[in-house]
């Protein structure tokens, strides 16, 4: 007995040493280097509900990926049904993402399926039709390749984000793809959430589109826009008043440059107008297309298109080389800043839609981590003094187990890197209230074994023998509990099953394992007389 | 100190069958709520919608706040007062039939500013759930309460009655019900019906007594904890389902408790009645019983009243449903226990005694 004693003490003095040591970070201001090379260095992490920030989960509309990749395709088809003179009435895209081609000439079918065979093999016939001597072709994308472009669409949209999120300046963002077509995003302590999902948000497709000069916009805005044309709008928002007022510009549909040429975009602040505006450069092929578009269009407006709105339409003055360009139009410093970033970081290859977002803001966190640990605080106290009162020396007992036990629930969540939420406090609190219970069975089975008449020892013995067993038992359904609810539960929850799990495997080793190292120690060393319990 | 006397005899048994119609009571009280609500009162999580927590500088009323956001069109809104009224808080919560639930919380933060003043208002939360998560939630709450009953009832039926194979023919059983539902197209609710019919059938059927009464001990519980919490009109949230869990774990706990004793007893006094030696347990394991209830929900009460207005309603759930699985425990589960007689044991006694005669070995 006295030498399993001696080896049960130190594994416990072990496990307590090693706990305190993952602890330390968590409550020092700062670790001395010689610690950070060789020692847990970890702080616990907290989860946004008690730090602040926020928690989003977006859609990728992939499917809108793939209907521009079709819209790409029809206008390649065209271009290479010109080179090769196949003469041809349409190609359309119908239906969101299928081509109708109509042939003058049914008897070029032969020609036409080359074509498709060299150039476009992922396209695939899926209708013909032939009516007087045309002939009608309907294609659609290749599964394969649709779905190419929807994973490429998500994958992509998951790098600029990230791109755009690193170039915002927060610290410890944590960006993840979930199931198809989803992404997570946590941003912790963010400032301005509002900033920040409009960021995230937006598609930031940039196209320069001239401005339609022979037609008048009040006549188009009548009739309809003309063929190749198309009524876009210019969107102010008057700082003072809130109020948004709309103007109404017809633009050919055809873009003449795309944001994708674009290498790098900076804030600089005119110096006659004192307003910022953002800079643009071009790539060489940009620069070259850039310069033959201004030197076609003198005197013509250029509209700057994001998104589908317009944000300038200036008057090119003179051909541009050099592959600079300015976008002006009333930001303020922070609109320029996050204009540039979204150009730096690309545009996403399709829209997102925000599926779930939940902001926290920090004085709230605060006030969360201040309730849960004044919560802790009391309601420990009270469970100390009422072990004391009802179990004497025992509940003294009982309480050094609890207090480490609180130890070890804290060791453990900093040594896994699990992440500490307000419903993770509440777990703690359960666990300090249900860690009693294993220790009440031990204690009322001595109680039944001293009033049977048996010593000392042989109470302590049969009070831990036949409590044990209950005890796992018991403590094994709510475990099963908590393990579920951590596998489908998300994150708050998950840091509430993360304590509680933890707590009751840490009261089972303080409760069993622990205790009754004391008793032992203080029957055979202490040879206590009689138990106080 | 001691609460519970060693030589207390309460009749617990005799008295059961006061107890099923307390019962009974409790969950068609619990039952007319719902359908006099409409279901239960779901939150955001579940409804899809937004919930901002604003709060005010100076204090403020509900109403006021509603009318500055009359004009925004928001549909159908809720504002209540959230937390102790010295907060100046209010919950604004708004359903899903918005058009743009993206920007919503700005514009309802502008709005705010422009009729309160700015640097009156601070939003402390947003939370904005769109319909396909809402929904997708409430399947993972409900697998995950189902998943959770499976495991148990398997664990239960291997445990205590020893009869693994037994246990296994119900989980398969289970699992057969479950995939032809599916096939048939019954959603997740109807999945967990299906499963507790088909385990409380089983369990009757084979006379797997022990997990019968820890089974029904549960159902009642969560019922109860549901239903109450319909009365006093509580949404129904993540974090409530992740207590309901929790409440199946712990109720589970006392009951396995007690039938541990009953077992025991059995054992060592063959000669009793059952039904004795099965209120003689539930006396015998009283004291802790009320000890482990009684710390648990000192810890609950003082999470209640100083955690916070944001936890408070997780609290309360625990706490309700500690005190019924308490409850149950007693004049719930064991007496099931009772309906059939065990093999061997004297049948059911008429005498009640009022002391325990001591114990002569």
């Amino acid at each position: 007995m006295e030498r399993s004693l001696k080896w049960r003490i130190l594994i416990v003095l072990a496990v307590l040493f090693v706990s305190l040591v993952y602890i330390y970070p968590s409550l020092a201001p700062g670790l001395p280097t010689w610690w950070q090379k060789a020692l847990p260095s970890e702080k616990i992490h907290l989860g946004l509900d008690l730090r602040g920030g926020m928690h989003l989960i977006l859609e990728v509309q992939a499917e809108k990926a793939v209907e521009s990749a079709v819209e790409r395709t029809v206008e390649e088809l065209k271009f290479s049904l010109v080179k090769t003179k196949l003469p041809v009435n349409s190609v359309t895209r119908i239906e969101g993402r299928r081509i109708e081609v109509l042939l003058a000439r049914a008897e070029d079918q032969d020609k036409f399926n080359k074509l498709l065979d060299d150039e476009f093999d992922y396209l695939v016939t899926d209708a013909t039709d032939e009516t007087a001597g045309r002939l009608k072709l309907l294609l659609s994308l290749h599964p394969k390749e649709a779905a190419r472009i929807k994973e490429m669409a998500v994958r992509q949209a998951l790098e600029t984000i990230r791109n755009r999120i690193d170039q915002f300046g927060v610290t410890e963002p944590d960006i993840r793809p979930q199931g198809e077509d989803r992404i997570v995003i946590q941003l912790p302590g963010v400032k301005d959430p509002e900033r920040a999902v409009a960021l995230i948000g937006k598609t930031a497709l940039l196209e320069f589109k001239l401005v339609e000069e022979a037609h008048s916009v009040e006549k188009a805005l009548a009739e309809g826009p003309p063929p190749g044309t198309e009524i876009l709008h210019q969107v102010l928002t008057d700082k003072e008043t809130g109020r948004t007022s709309k103007t109404p510009f017809l633009v050919r549909t055809r873009s003449l440059l795309t944001g994708e040429y674009v290498t790098d975009a900076r804030v600089t602040i005119d110096n006659q107008f004192n307003e910022p505006y953002v800079a643009l450069n071009f790539d060489a092929k940009g620069s070259r297309l850039f310069e033959r578009i201004t030197e076609a269009n003198v005197n013509k407006r250029l509209a700057i298109v994001l998104d589908g709105n317009v944000y300038s339409a200036p008057v090119i003055q003179e051909k541009i080389s050099g592959g600079k360009a300015r976008i002006t139009g009333s930001f303020t410093l922070e609109e320029a800043r996050d204009l540039a970033i979204v150009l730096r970081a690309g545009a996403l290859p399709a829209p997102v839609n925000i599926l779930e977002e939940r902001t926290v803001g920090p004085s709230l966190g605060q006030d969360s981590i201040d309730q849960g640990v004044n919560s802790v605080a009391v309601g420990l106290v009270l469970v100390l003094i009422f072990m004391i009162f009802y179990y004497r020396l025992s509940g003294v007992i009982a309480d050094t187990v609890l207090c480490l036990n609180i130890v070890f629930i804290f060791a453990a969540l900093a040594a896994f890197g699990a992440t500490l939420t307000l419903p993770g406090i509440a777990g703690i609190i359960l666990t300090i209230g249900m860690a009693v219970d294993a220790n009440v069975l031990i204690f009322e089975r001595i109680r039944e074994e001293i009033r049977l008449g048996k010593t000392p020892r042989a109470a302590v013995d049969g009070g831990f023998g036949k409590a044990t067993w209950t005890i796992l038992d018991a403590n094994v359904t709510t475990l099963i509990a908590a393990l579920v609810l951590f596998q489908f539960g998300t994150g708050p929850i998950r840091g509430f099953a993360v304590t509680l799990s933890i707590g009751i495997v840490a009261s089972l080793f303080t409760a069993i394992f622990v205790a009754r190292i004391i008793f032992d120690y203080l029957l055979v060393k202490v040879k206590m007389r009689k138990i106080s319990v | 100190m001691e609460l519970i006397r060693p030589d207390t005899n309460f009749n617990f048994v005799g008295v059961r069958r006061w107890a099923y119609v307390f019962s009974a009571v409790l969950i068609l009280v619990g039952i007319v709520s719902l359908i006099v609500h409409g279901g239960p009162n779901y939150g955001v999580d579940f409804a899809g919608g937004s919930l901002i927590q604003v709060k005010f500088q100076k204090p403020t009323t509900a109403q006021a706040i509603r009318d500055a956001l009359g004009d925004l069109k928001m549909g159908e809104e809720s504002i209540q007062r959230f937390g102790d009224l010295q907060n100046n808080e209010f919950l604004v919560r708004v359903s899903q039939e918005t058009q743009d639930l993206n920007t919503l919380a700005q514009r309802v933060e502008r709005t705010l500013e422009q009729q309160f003043g700015q640097g009156n208002i601070e939003i402390r939360r947003v939370e904005t759930v769109g319909p396909k998560v809402g929904k997708d939630l409430r399947q993972k709450a409900l697998f995950a309460i189902f998943y959770a009953i499976l495991f148990i009832v398997i664990y239960i039926s291997g445990r205590f009655e020893l009869k693994w194979l037994m246990s296994l023919v119900v989980a398969l059983a289970l699992m057969l019900a479950v995939y032809l539902a599916g096939l048939v197209g019954a959603g997740v609710t109807g999945l967990i019906l299906i499963a507790l019919v088909i385990t409380l059938v089983v369990c009757f059927f084979f006379q797997l007594k022990f997990a019968l009464g820890a089974i029904v001990a549960l159902m009642h519980d969560v019922a109860i904890t549901v239903g109450i919490f319909s009365l006093l009109d509580k949404e129904m949230t993540l974090t409530i389902v992740a207590a309901i869990l929790t409440i199946i774990g712990y109720s589970l706990n006392d009951t396995i408790v007690v039938f541990d004793r009953i077992r025991e007893n059995t054992r060592k006094y063959r000669k009793q009645a059952f039904d004795r030696v099965v209120n003689s347990s539930i006396n015998e394991t009283l004291s802790r019983t009320i000890l482990t209830g009684g710390t648990t929900l000192i810890v609950l009460i003082c999470l209640y009243f100083l955690g916070g207005p944001v936890i408070a309603d997780f609290a309360l759930a625990l706490i309700i449903g500690i005190i019924i699985g308490t409850y149950s425990s007693i004049y719930v589960a064991s007496p099931i226990l009772l309906i059939w007689p065990p093999a061997g044991a004297v049948v059911k006694s008429k005498a009640k005694r009022t002391s325990r005669p001591k114990n002569k070995k």
